[in-house]
């Protein structure tokens, strides 16, 4: 598919440290594209200079293959990880404002924002100020600011954060209705598995460099260690050198839990060792997919082998 | 620019729309016409004719008592002192005057009783009083005549002209002294509250998380810009509303307490306490009086459309140049307690010059300390304000005062908007002077 966002070997430097070290990747357009990496990585830097909040050093975003520039601004949907909305400004008025500031005309804004309220079923608040909203509220108004321009691309900064289990939802619902419409999103993230099942596309970023990208499944597919997990009942014990256990639980009631690597042949000739010569009931027997997350952290170390996960970062 | 603009309607929408800014146009003139009004007013109020009660035992006053003056009336009780304290307490007299039984060539115990206090004015006027008669009594031993003495002494007005290459043109210091402070005033108290204005939102953009939000939309220059200008055109509105209303409300007010009607009462209190003659006087310098402010508001030349056009230059000029600086302190900062080490030297400059003109500027208007904080853009639109209406200044002079004032703003702009773009990202961070001139190198 044809990318709507390229960066190609972007940099950027600040005072002392460096954001962002040769980064390239490509956003396929329709698509839902995970940007993931622990704190600190530089996803913020990255989307700040898609953004034209700031410039790269070096290197070049095109957009729609056309290098980025102020006009792109009305095509792109952003909302910030650290967000908020005018207090003292009636909610129609600060949509009608920022939606402006995106280049609509004033009727069509108007009819868009109206086209917004309905749907999120709070047309009554237009008239009220932010102040009295309570948060869930304030966080569909500031959803709406964010895509009421229709943009091509939507940006969205750590977009769980902060918001309740409600409006989460709802989010996850609108970004799948809006990508279903042809608009691209941009998940930047640190949880990563909170997003894995919603991606297409994923880049993984680690101190300012890209670590890898690709479909979601490609990248899943390429770390598939032939990994299966058996649940069962019976006294299991693998004696046989194609299969290794990689672990194993004894649960009460003779079940057991086991994680059990191929080392030759295939899943089937797992399955019918275990029920033949190894003679267990089989209750359970599916392929143990890395999640990104266990992904990351092994492409990690690979080039850092000391390298702990932050429990808060990673592993959240 | 169509950017700037949606903000700059923004800014002066919401701005104009709050019940404080509604209250503050109101109060304004009200203040302001109270401000001349309340000490009109309270001169009515408080003047209700003071008597002084004389005990004449030495004869002083046998020919004539003092003739009044100021609504101070003098009258007759009797000469000893004993009787007239008895009556003096039964009476509603003000003050008691006891002239003791004198030498004329060293004139010594007289004495002044009074239940309260007696005011500085009132205590002058009966001195002056008793010095006349004094006066009077040694020039008539010396066999002078009042009256041709009278008729000797002279008053001159001074009329002050000054003299430049544009030709003569007369000028009077005092309106000019009131014409400079007037505008020097105003530019320095809008630009602190608006400039503080621009600061306060600028902070609140970032406190509210909302500015990310913004400048994704637009660049943090057109932001900046955008708050400045509407603010400027809060300001200039509110700088309207109060010339209107204040005008309004001193014309509705002229007519019950103007400074004529008040005279034109006086003179006649005194006319019906007195003989007739004596108020008519008193009325006709009034009136003089009245007419010489006038004359002087005339004859003072100022030239109007030009104080008028360098004051709208100077105050928006002014304005912009601390507007921008203001902006860039709120974009460094986080919270209100942050901006004193910022704000110091920011409005050092603007304090110490209207500090300073008291002393040096309208003293002397064309001195090198006036020359060169008109010169000078942080300094320029309070001093050159503060010069112009003495007249003397220099085409050239103003026109380099101008052009600096223009170009300094364009630095300040600069500057700030440098700050302004790394500052208002920058969360939770206290900022250093070092660390501020290190961002006006950022790249992009």
């Amino acid at each position: 598919m044809k990318p709507i966002l390229q960066a190609i070997d972007v940099r950027k430097q600040y005072a002392n440290h460096t954001a962002l070290d040769g980064v390239s990747l490509e956003v396929p357009e329709g698509s839902i594209f995970g940007l993931l990496g622990p704190n600190g990585a530089g996803k913020t830097s990255l989307i700040r200079i898609i953004t034209q909040i700031t410039g790269a050093d070096s290197g070049q975003i095109l957009f729609r293959g056309e290098k980025l520039n102020p006009s792109h601004i009305g095509q792109i949907g952003y909302l910030p990880e650290e967000r908020g909305l005018y207090k003292k400004m009636k909610v129609g008025e600060q949509l009608m404002y920022l939606a402006q500031l995106k280049g609509i005309q004033k009727e069509e804004a108007r009819q868009k924002i109206k086209h917004w309220l309905e749907r999120f079923d709070i047309k009554s608040w237009a008239d009220k100020n932010i102040e009295d909203l309570s948060k869930g509220m304030q966080q569909k108004v500031q959803f709406i600011a964010t895509v009421v321009h229709d943009p091509q691309l939507v940006i969205l900064d750590e977009p769980f954060s902060g918001f309740d289990p409600i409006n989460a939802n709802l989010l996850k619902d609108e970004i799948l209705a809006m990508r279903d419409r042809g608009a691209s999103i941009i998940f930047s993230t640190h949880r990563m598995e909170s997003v894995e099942e919603m991606c297409d596309y994923i880049a993984l970023i680690n101190r300012s460099k890209k670590v890898l990208d690709g479909p979601v499944r490609q990248v899943r597919d390429a770390y598939r260690t032939q990994t299966y997990e058996v649940e069962g009942k019976g006294q299991l014990m693998v004696m046989h050198p194609d299969f290794e256990v990689v672990e194993h639980k004894e649960r009460e009631n003779g079940h057991f839990y086991d994680r059990i690597r191929i080392v030759h042949g295939t899943p089937n000739d797992l399955l019918r060792y275990l029920i033949g010569p190894a003679n267990v009931e089989v209750h359970t027997f599916r392929e143990r997919v890395p999640s990104i997350n266990e992904i990351f952290i092994q492409r990690v170390r690979e080039t850092q082998p000391d390298y702990v996960p932050d429990t808060d970062s990673v592993l959240a | 620019m169509s950017k700037i603009w949606l903000i700059a309607q923004r800014e002066y929408l919401t701005r104009v729309r709050k019940k404080s800014f509604i209250i503050m146009s109101l109060i304004g003139p009200l203040l302001t016409v109270a401000l001349f009004a309340v000490p009109v007013l309270i001169a009515k109020m408080s003047d209700n004719g003071k008597v002084v009660a004389v005990a004449d035992a030495g004869g002083l006053f046998t020919d004539k008592l003092p003739e009044p003056k100021d609504d101070i009336s003098f009258t007759r009780v009797s000469p000893d002192l004993a009787t007239a304290k008895t009556e003096f307490k039964k009476s509603k007299h003000d003050a008691l005057l006891y002239v003791p039984k004198l030498d004329i060539s060293n004139p010594a115990g007289f004495q002044v009783f009074s239940r309260k206090g007696l005011g500085m004015s009132l205590e002058n006027d009966i001195n002056r009083a008793v010095n006349n008669a004094i006066e009077s009594q040694r020039m008539q031993k010396a066999g002078i005549d009042r009256a041709l003495l009278d008729n000797m002494k002279v008053d001159v007005d001074l009329q002050t002209v000054s003299l430049s290459d544009d030709g003569e043109k007369s000028s009077s210091t005092g309106i000019s002294t009131v014409v400079a402070y007037v505008f020097g005033f105003l530019i320095y108290i809008f630009i602190f509250i608006y400039g503080v204005q621009i600061m306060r939102g600028v902070m609140e953009e970032k406190t509210n998380r909302i500015v990310e939000v913004v400048i994704s939309s637009v660049k943090p220059f057109q932001l900046m810009m955008g708050k400045v200008l509407g603010i400027a055109g809060v300001g200039f509105t509110q700088l309207a509303l109060w010339v209107i209303l204040s005008m309004g409300i001193s014309s509705v007010m002229a007519g019950s307490i103007s400074p004529d009607k008040i005279a034109e009462d006086r003179a006649a209190r005194t006319t019906a306490v007195m003989r007739p003659t004596t108020g008519k006087d008193e009325a006709a310098k009034k009136e003089n009086v009245a007419a010489k402010f006038t004359q002087a508001l005339k004859s003072a030349d100022l030239n109007v459309p030009l104080l008028v056009g360098c004051f709208l230059f100077y105050f928006l000029g002014g304005y912009l140049f601390y507007g921008a600086l203001f902006g860039a302190i709120g974009s460094a900062v986080d919270s209100e307690t942050d901006t004193q080490q910022f704000m110091m030297p920011v409005t050092m400059p603007l304090v110490l010059t209207f500090v300073v003109s008291q002393a040096i500027l309208t003293t002397n208007p064309n001195g090198q300390v006036a020359f060169w904080m008109s010169i000078f853009p942080l300094t320029s639109p309070i001093a050159m304000m503060m010069r112009l209406p003495f007249g003397g200044v220099p085409t050239w002079q103003l026109l380099l005062s101008m052009a600096l004032l223009i170009a300094g703003f364009i630095g300040a702009i600069w500057i700030a908007g440098r700050i302004y773009r790394v500052g208002i990202l920058m969360y939770g961070k206290k900022v250093t002077y070092g660390e501020l001139s290190k961002w006006l190198f950022y790249k992009g």
